[in-house]
């Protein structure tokens, strides 16, 4: 039963890594950033119903799902920024900002 | 078994809607997808014995995140269909090989089973095991770290839309 989980995991991390690579658009970026999260959040959890330690994992999957919230609300508000400043979402098109 | 096999179907599942998050073109596909793929996951953490985790997943990651999806590609303008069309050309040259890709790390997985030696050195039973003694106790500096990036978070948006 932990190798299904496990295959669940690796693919979906695979998937949220090669959208993150492959993608120039800033908002499909965030989305794989997201399945990465999500990949991690069910290993956390994976982790601790093998170890027994539900409790615990909760506790880290809970602070995960927080500081995910708070990453996915600042990428959202950078992006609608550099839409208004550029009028476009693609990344190749704002390689020329300075900084 | 057949709690194995149900399992089995929701990981499948989660994955399934995770690979039609990456591979469709629509951004607001993209967004239902990943939701989809949030509430079935809620649905494995809970018969993870993790119902706290679970509701959280569902609520924040199945909700509010979703919401903030949505608002924001409503705000960055909309593609026309002649804009899509060649989007979608030139999506399928750079996503086509994903499934492939997940294909050949599920064979690849498959084959070496039985050959990844994975021995569990389980921890001795836990002294407690209930999330909100946890959280509160023995990890309440979580929720003070937690509730400092809630705060910067905030702090950052703001700025982000300070009017000159």
């Amino acid at each position: 039963m932990l190798w299904v989980y496990g295959v669940g995991i690796v693919l979906l991390f695979a998937a949220g890594l090669y959208c993150l690579l492959a993608t120039y658009n800033l908002v499909r970026a965030v989305i794989g950033i997201e399945l990465m999260i999500k990949a991690v959040t069910l290993f956390i959890i994976l982790a601790g119903f093998v170890t027994g330690r539900t409790g615990l994992a909760q506790a880290f999957a809970i602070t995960l799902i927080v500081i995910e919230v708070v990453i996915m609300v600042v990428a959202m508000g950078v992006i609608i920024n550099v839409y208004k400043h550029t009028n476009t979402l693609d990344v190749r098109n704002i390689r020329n900002m300075k900084g | 078994m057949n709690d194995m096999v149900l399992n089995s179907v929701l990981v499948a599942a989660v994955v399934i809607a995770g690979v039609y998050t990456v591979m469709t073109s629509r951004l607001l596909h993209s967004a239902i997808g990943l939701a989809i793929a949030s509430a079935i996951l809620a649905i494995v953490i809970f018969k993870l014995n993790s119902p706290l985790a679970a509701v959280f997943e569902l609520s924040v990651c199945a909700g509010l995140i979703s919401a903030i999806f949505i608002s924001t590609i409503s705000l960055t303008g909309r593609v026309t269909p002649e804009e899509l069309s060649i989007r979608d050309k030139e999506r399928f040259s750079r996503f086509g090989i994903l499934p492939v890709l997940i294909i050949l790390v599920l064979v690849a997985l498959t084959i070496t089973r039985g050959y990844i030696p994975i021995t569990l050195n389980l921890p001795a039973p836990p002294v407690e095991n209930n999330v909100q003694v946890i959280l509160w106790g023995s990890r309440f500096l979580d929720l003070f770290g937690q509730i400092v990036v809630l705060l910067a978070g905030a702090f950052g948006v703001v700025t982000f839309f300070r009017e000159k």
